[in-house]
């Protein structure tokens, strides 16, 4: 599969700006450094040709900044989706999140994005800069010629377990559809879940430890778009800014995949942001696979106007003893 | 005088209105005994309960929380206890799976007419927490008393 | 800050025998906000209530916390008493202290204890609490009644005579129902037609009840008070204004071997139909699935007959759409299929019937004009057995039957029994049963009547099985438990006594009507002593055997119950609605529809409205909306809402994190 260039995004957003269709893009621009890449909005093709970015560090999933600037663009605003983002801009959209009128929607192929400690774990420390062609050649401060590093050795986790290269929503599409992939990705949490409780604990413990609550796994979460989170909020009993003690990580940790249970799609944005490296989409997958072992398949954002499994039910489902004991006369 | 250092748990019961309520009531008719550790706390429908309240209550030093609603079926609001049966089997799923021991959470269905039922459900409950101990892996410190 | 005042009930020595009110009050008077703590013998009483206004007046208190007895007894009752004091009713909070502890622990110290920690969490609680008041909504002054039968004749006539409008739907082409196909009605044997059309008549002549027969309720939205329903009139192809019911076209009708259902098929009917002389409407309706004219657009006979012109092959189902105040569900019943019950060989022989068979076989205006003959052969039998409790009772094969008594049984088979007897004193009778039941006035002289002066024999035992041999008789293998032996009876003719259940209809119109149902589907009650005769939901009363099995008398008593209920509901002017319902804080609603997929009510709606934003500009914002008529508070909505956005009145998040906070502190 031919990977798509910045130049070919940036040519299309500049036509489809200059004919009037879209008001603004949102896409990618390059941060301090060449890895380091954030979500921007562009207005004008000269906004586009000095910034817009489109390589392998472009993991950010825009579709979130559709709640806030559908609604300040007068006129359509072009979004630039992968795979994975076009689940969590359906998610949006059953929510009612944004006007799909005020959206055009241009679907691109990802091979998987790659993960700058991975990609250091073989360059070094010191980037200065990086170059994303057929291979990701990093030049640093202590290497004399830059080091070549291939995609598939430096895929971020959930590119590594993608779960789709399938585009669930467009307007046009640039490149070739994919498919939905048979993934790996709950591996993991069965590897959890065949632990002791001890052993569980202990993982957790050690994992949610380092949480310094500085919110980023919420801030970029697509689900969570609430107006006003419950943390935030000094009416809901759970407020609180900074982690006090071990209790309050868990909670927040907790009661954050609870809330998007049913409605995060996995896209891993959770985990990508995480300083920390806490492995939080293993939360959200945890209640995934258990939604889709005691409810039936079920993936967020598939279509758009589906129930999610905890706002729907059936007569026979499985009380919660049953759901917990399920596995125990396998073992 | 005698000091007694057993280890008594806290147990935070959250009733429906309707059936568990009404069930904790007639094991009083029926005067049933189950231990004092139990505090009820009535909520208009199971579903009503936000797995904010079981952690709240886990935060402040409960040792057990367990959740009673209508029977499948026989809601008085006809669907909320199968909302109920999904998001708790999922929470403690969840909490199971941070190692939190699965004994210390448990729904219950008990109806109106169940008076026995309640009592049985609290005193077996009341024993199993005992047993675990007091909760360590939930709480909050700041908390303590 | 509250000003709170604690009144500890004694409830005699029930409280104060296991918990030490003094204590207490006097642990509780330390509870910040709280400026008043007492307790006294009775709270309940006169002297209690009177007590706590002159405390409200005299401390000048805005919340009460009486820890008593359950809510669910007196909770009621306190609110009255703050209201007369001149607080909101909402301002009170009752700590259980008698059915959730002084009357299930043992121990002083530690009831006391406990009654303490339960009056600090209704203490918290009332902190967080805030003056509510109840949503008003208009009555509309018409009742639907759904099902013709004798329930919902009398529910209607009932309602009607009290001066409102009624509107019976019926799915039948006439109303009538179980009771028009009966022959006579024990205890006192008169006919059952006698008694029940004049009924009939009544309702469709009384100028307060419009009857639509053929019809079924199409689709229910709305609440007490406020039902907008609307009704599928089906095509009978017969203008019902017009036809006279002369029978013309029944008579010339070339397709005439359909099965008459009103008969059990017993014998047949032609394609334009009247289902009994009696029939009200009594119109003729025309059976699509055998007319020929309807099929192939060849005959139209019944057309050419009728001088009045009141065939129309052209009509068209049609929906009318009406406004109801109160809804009554007066379904019915019918005999389950005897299709698992093959060791009675039911589909094996035409002489082995159900109870419901013989009575239109006895009946002088059923297929035999009440000539009592074999189906098979048109013999007169000689030896009739009886079967009690086929398919009722039925514990260890509930797959096959149901494992309630259908209650009416008993009854109508020592009737059957009797009056073959009575007609045909050759016959042999035998009965055959679990046990008899004869509760009710003048029940069981009448059982005794057809035992000792009919000479009916009684076996106490279960019939095992019935094999028809060739010459048609019906050889019977039973057990007789007294004596302890097995018999062998030749019989003519065998009566099942099937058991009965709920109409089929009656399932998707709970879902229709949001109306809770038992597991056999029969309604459930709103309580199943005290209130009888109402759904959970409010507005949906209940009448005859869609609540459970009943007879003629039971049935007739509860749709005169059903329709005072309903007669007081409409007398109202305007409704109070129960002031604890959701209600969503639109600044943080993110207009998702998480609550209004949980809600069960449909109460949540949404309305785009205009918010500013940080950045001084203004964006329109989907927000829900809830209908606080519509909303019933179960709160399934404010665990739905990611936000938090969603809260219970009466219960909100904070109140109860307060709760829990205090027990567990």
């Amino acid at each position: 599969m031919q990977k798509v260039t910045a130049s070919q995004l940036i040519d299309r957003a500049a036509a489809l700006l200059a004919d009037g269709t879209v008001r603004a893009v949102l896409g990618w621009k390059k941060g301090e450094f060449d890895y380091d890449i954030t979500p921007a909005v562009f207005e004008s093709e000269e906004e586009l040709k000095a910034s817009f970015v489109f390589n392998d560090f472009c993991g950010a999933n825009v579709s979130k900044y559709l709640v806030r600037h559908t609604k300040k663009i007068d006129g359509k605003i072009l979004v630039f989706l992968k795979p994975c983002d076009t689940y969590s801009f359906n998610q949006l959209l059953t929510e009612h999140r944004f006007d799909r009128e005020k959206v055009y929607a241009v679907a691109i192929p990802c091979q998987g994005m790659a993960d700058i400690d991975r990609v250091k774990a073989i360059s070094g420390d010191g980037i200065v800069a990086i170059d994303c062609g057929e291979t990701i050649r990093v030049t640093t401060l202590y290497s004399e010629a830059p080091v070549s590093v291939n995609l598939a050795d430096v895929l971020e986790e959930r590119c590594a377990n993608c779960k789709s290269k399938k585009h669930v929503a467009y307007d046009e599409l640039i490149g070739e559809e994919g498919e939905v992939l048979d993934s790996a990705r709950f591996d993991e949490v069965a590897r959890l879940e065949a632990m002791t409780p001890d052993e569980r604990f202990a993982f957790w413990q050690n994992e949610l430890s380092r949480c310094i609550r500085c919110n980023a796994c919420r801030d970029v979460c697509p689900a969570c778009t609430c107006e006003k989170c419950v943390f935030d909020n000094p009416q809901s009993g759970v407020e609180n800014k900074a982690p006090a003690n071990e209790f309050e990580e868990k909670m927040f940790h907790i009661i954050r995949a609870f809330h998007v249970a049913g409605r995060c799609t996995d896209c891993g944005e959770c985990s990508r942001v995480c300083p920390q490296n806490i492995p939080l989409h293993l939360l959200n997958r945890k209640f995934i696979k258990d939604m889709n072992e005691c409810y039936g398949e079920y993936q967020a954002g598939a279509e758009v106007g589906t129930l999610a499994p905890l706002v729907d039910y059936t007569l026979d489902d499985p009380e919660a003893t049953d759901v917990l004991t399920r596995r125990d006369c396998d073992a | 005088m005698q000091v007694n250092n057993e280890f008594k748990p806290l147990i935070v019961a959250f009733c429906c209105n309707w059936c568990s309520y009404a069930g904790a009531d007639l094991a009083g008719n029926n005067r049933l005994n189950y231990p004092a550790e139990v505090k009820i706390i009535r909520v208009p429908c199971s579903c009503r309960v936000n797995p904010m309240f079981i952690l709240r209550a886990f935060q402040r030093g409960a040792d057990g929380v367990i959740l009673c609603g209508c029977h499948p079926g026989d809601c008085h609001y006809t669907s909320g206890n199968y909302y109920t049966r999904r998001r708790m089997a999922m929470l403690f799923s969840m909490l199971d799976y941070l190692g939190i021991e699965r004994d210390r959470t448990r729904v219950e269905w008990v109806s109106a007419a169940e008076g026995a039922k309640f009592a049985a459900t609290m005193n077996d409950f009341v024993e199993k927490v005992t047993a675990l101990g007091p909760n360590k892996r939930l709480e909050d410190l700041r908390c303590k008393k | 800050m509250q000003r709170i005042g604690v009144f500890v009930c004694w409830c005699g020595s029930n409280i104060a025998g296991t918990v030490d009110v003094k204590a207490v009050a006097q642990a509780l008077g330390h509870e910040p906000g709280v400026v008043f703590s007492t307790d006294y013998q009775y709270m309940c009483s006169q002297a209690g209530q009177d007590m706590i206004k002159e405390a409200v007046a005299e401390h000048r208190l805005t919340g009460i916390v009486v820890c008593s007895c359950s809510p669910r007894m007196h909770e009621a009752t306190f609110r009255k008493t703050a209201q007369a004091a001149g607080l909101n009713p909402y301002m009170v909070e009752i700590a259980n202290i008698r059915e959730q502890c002084s009357w299930v622990h043992k121990d002083m110290p530690v009831g006391t204890e406990k009654a303490i920690i339960l009056g600090k969490a209704a203490v918290a609680k009332v902190h967080l609490n805030a003056p509510l008041t109840p949503g008003e909504s208009p009555v509309t002054k018409r009742a639907l009644v759904i099902g013709g039968g004798i329930a919902g004749i009398q529910t209607a006539l009932d309602i009607a005579d009290a001066g409102f409008k009624v509107d019976i739907v019926e799915k039948k082409p006439t109303i009538g129902g179980k009771m028009a196909q009966l022959d006579k009605t024990f205890p006192t044997l008169d006919c059952a037609a006698c008694i029940l059309t004049p009924k009939m008549v009544d309702a469709a002549q009384h100028e307060n009840i419009r009857i639509f027969s053929y019809s079924e309720v199409h689709e229910v939205k709305g609440f007490v008070g406020n039902f907008d329903v609307t009704i599928k009139k089906h095509a009978r192809f017969v203008k019902e204004d017009i036809c006279t019911g002369c029978g013309a076209c029944v008579e010339k009708c070339p397709m005439k071997k359909i099965p008459n259902e009103f008969n059990l098929g017993m014998d047949n009917r032609p394609a334009i139909y009247i289902p009994f002389a009696q029939a009200v409407p009594k119109v003729a309706t025309v059976d699509p699935n055998h007319c020929n004219m309807l099929k192939n657009g060849k005959c139209g006979l019944c057309a050419r007959v009728c001088t009045a012109g009141a065939i129309d092959y052209t009509q068209k189902d049609e929906y009318i759409e009406e406004k109801y105040g109160a809804i009554v569900v007066a379904t019915g019943f019918n005999p389950i299929s005897m299709d698992k019950f093959d060791e009675f060989a039911y589909n094996q022989s035409k002489d082995v019937i159900t109870s419901l068979e013989f009575e239109r076989l006895t009946n002088a205006a059923g297929p035999t004009a009440g000539k009592l003959i074999r189906p098979s052969d048109g013999k007169h039998p000689h030896t009739i057995v009886f079967v009690q409790c086929v398919g009722s009772r039925c514990e260890a094969c509930a797959q096959k039957g149901k494992e309630y008594c259908s209650k009416i049984c008993c009854m109508y088979t020592a009737k059957h029994a009797m009056l073959v007897r009575d007609k045909y004193p050759d016959t042999e009778v035998y009965v055959f049963y679990i046990d008899v039941r004869t509760p009710g006035k003048n029940f069981d002289e009448f059982y005794r009547r057809a035992v000792e002066e009919y000479g009916v024999k009684y076996i106490k035992g279960m019939v095992g099985k019935v094999t028809p041999d060739e010459s048609g008789v019906l050889k019977v293998q039973a057990s007789d438990l007294l004596d302890n032996k097995q018999l062998h009876i030749d019989a003519d003719l065998v009566v099942l006594a099937a058991a009965i259940e709920p109409d089929k209809s009656a399932r998707p119109l709970a879902t229709m009507l949001t109306a809770s149902m038992d597991t056999n589907d029969f309604f459930t009650e709103a309580h199943p002593k005290l209130r009888p005769v109402e759904s959970p939901t409010a507005g949906v009363f209940l009448s005859g055997a869609c609540q459970g099995p009943k007879d003629i008398p039971e049935t007739v008593s509860q749709a005169g119950a059903a329709a005072a209920k309903v007669i007081g509901l409409l007398a109202k002017d305007r409704l109070k609605g129960n002031p604890c319902v959701a209600s969503s804080n639109e600044l943080m609603c993110n207009g998702c529809s998480s609550c209004a997929n949980v809600c069960p009510y449909g109460a949540i709606t949404y309305e785009e409205k205009e918010f500013r934003m940080p950045d001084r500009t203004t964006a329109i914002r989907r927000v829900a909306k809830v209908n606080p008529a519509v909303c019933q508070g179960c709160g399934c909505c404010t665990v739905a809402c990611p936000s938090g956005a969603m809260d219970l009145n009466g219960f909100k998040n904070d109140q109860i994190m307060a709760e829990v906070d205090a027990i567990c502190k």
